[in-house]
């Protein structure tokens, strides 16, 4: 399985909740769904941890570094203040231009 | 429900690791050495590898760009461990590490976690008002510093690699790891000169 965001790609965090659907065991923090930032690096492949933790068998799923304006996510702090956060590919999804936009 | 009483709980473990070892899934020896090793993991070992970085351009290189090599270097195993990322503070970026989702820590290289780090209330705030974390903490940085909060959520384990502090010129790797603490390892504190090297 390769990769298929780039460093430097401008992506969106899906806004999922899995949670509401029943139990799950997800690493993507719940201030990330629907927000949009940056792969600043792709960081290899890992076994899916929703998978792991009801000992299912586990796909390795690309894993990435993704940089967030820090800001935007809770209406303050400081301009220039940032999030570096590991997101696993299937929670990602492309930007969209007229999102980007707005 | 309380939990079992002592000798029934160590009864538990007991059979629990015998039936570990009946399936060939660990031995006797493996739960030792990896008790010893994590008895030996405490933050002078990533102390010493900040030191050597600062001195060292191609331990730093190494350092940056795969972590686990490093600490190997420096005579940690690192098997079974998760790999070991490093953000390099520079000047306008500062780094801050933080698991919310539950406590991920580079116990390979700092030991076990302190209490703060796993409290609901560091992990809540570091990532919303990181500036009044560091504020807490008497924590100043440098005019117009750009802070980087690291959420550390999935398979990486992280670490700082803070910025030598200027007036450490000619220091050895012993005196530089000496001001490279715990804290600076995970970015709620800068590393700082004693007193009297100040004064001198």
């Amino acid at each position: 399985m390769t990769a298929a965001f780039a460093p430097g790609t401008r992506i969106r965090v899906r806004d999922d909740w899995p949670e509401r659907r029943g139990p799950c065991h997800i690493r993507t923090p719940h201030y990330l769904r629907g927000r949009e930032g940056v792969v600043q690096a792709v960081l290899g492949e890992f076994p899916n941890p929703e998978d792991l933790a009801f000992a299912r068998p586990a796909p390795r799923r690309p894993l990435y570094h993704v940089l967030f304006e820090q800001p935007p996510i809770w209406a303050e702090g400081e301009a220039g203040d940032s999030l570096l956060v590991e997101i696993f590919e299937h929670w990602l999804e492309p930007a969209t231009p007229s999102q980007e936009a707005a | 429900m309380s939990a079992p009483a002592r000798p029934e709980s160590i009864a538990l473990l007991e059979k629990f690791v015998a039936a570990l070892a009946a399936r060939g899934l660990v031995t006797e020896q493996e739960i030792a050495e990896r008790q010893a090793s994590t008895d030996r993991a405490s933050p002078e070992i990533g102390a010493r590898m900040v030191a050597r970085a600062w001195r060292d351009d191609e331990y730093r290189r190494l350092l940056l760009s795969n972590g686990a090599a490093a600490a190997e270097q420096m005579g940690v195993s690192m098997t079974g461990a998760p790999p070991l990322g490093v953000l390099e503070d520079r000047p306008g970026l500062h780094h801050l590490v933080v698991c919310t989702l539950c406590s991920c820590y580079p116990r390979a290289v700092l030991g076990y976690p302190p209490h703060w780090y796993k409290s609901f209330e560091y992990r809540a705030r570091a990532v919303r008002e990181p500036r009044a974390v560091l504020a807490e903490w008497g924590t100043v940085l440098p005019p117009a510093t750009q802070i980087r909060v690291v959420d550390s959520t999935a398979d990486y384990r992280w670490m700082v690699l803070p910025m030598r502090p200027a007036g450490t010129e000619g220091w050895s790797e012993d005196q530089l790891a000496a001001i490279v603490t715990r804290d600076v390892l995970v970015g709620v504190a800068l590393p700082r000169l004693p007193v009297t090297a100040a004064a001198e």
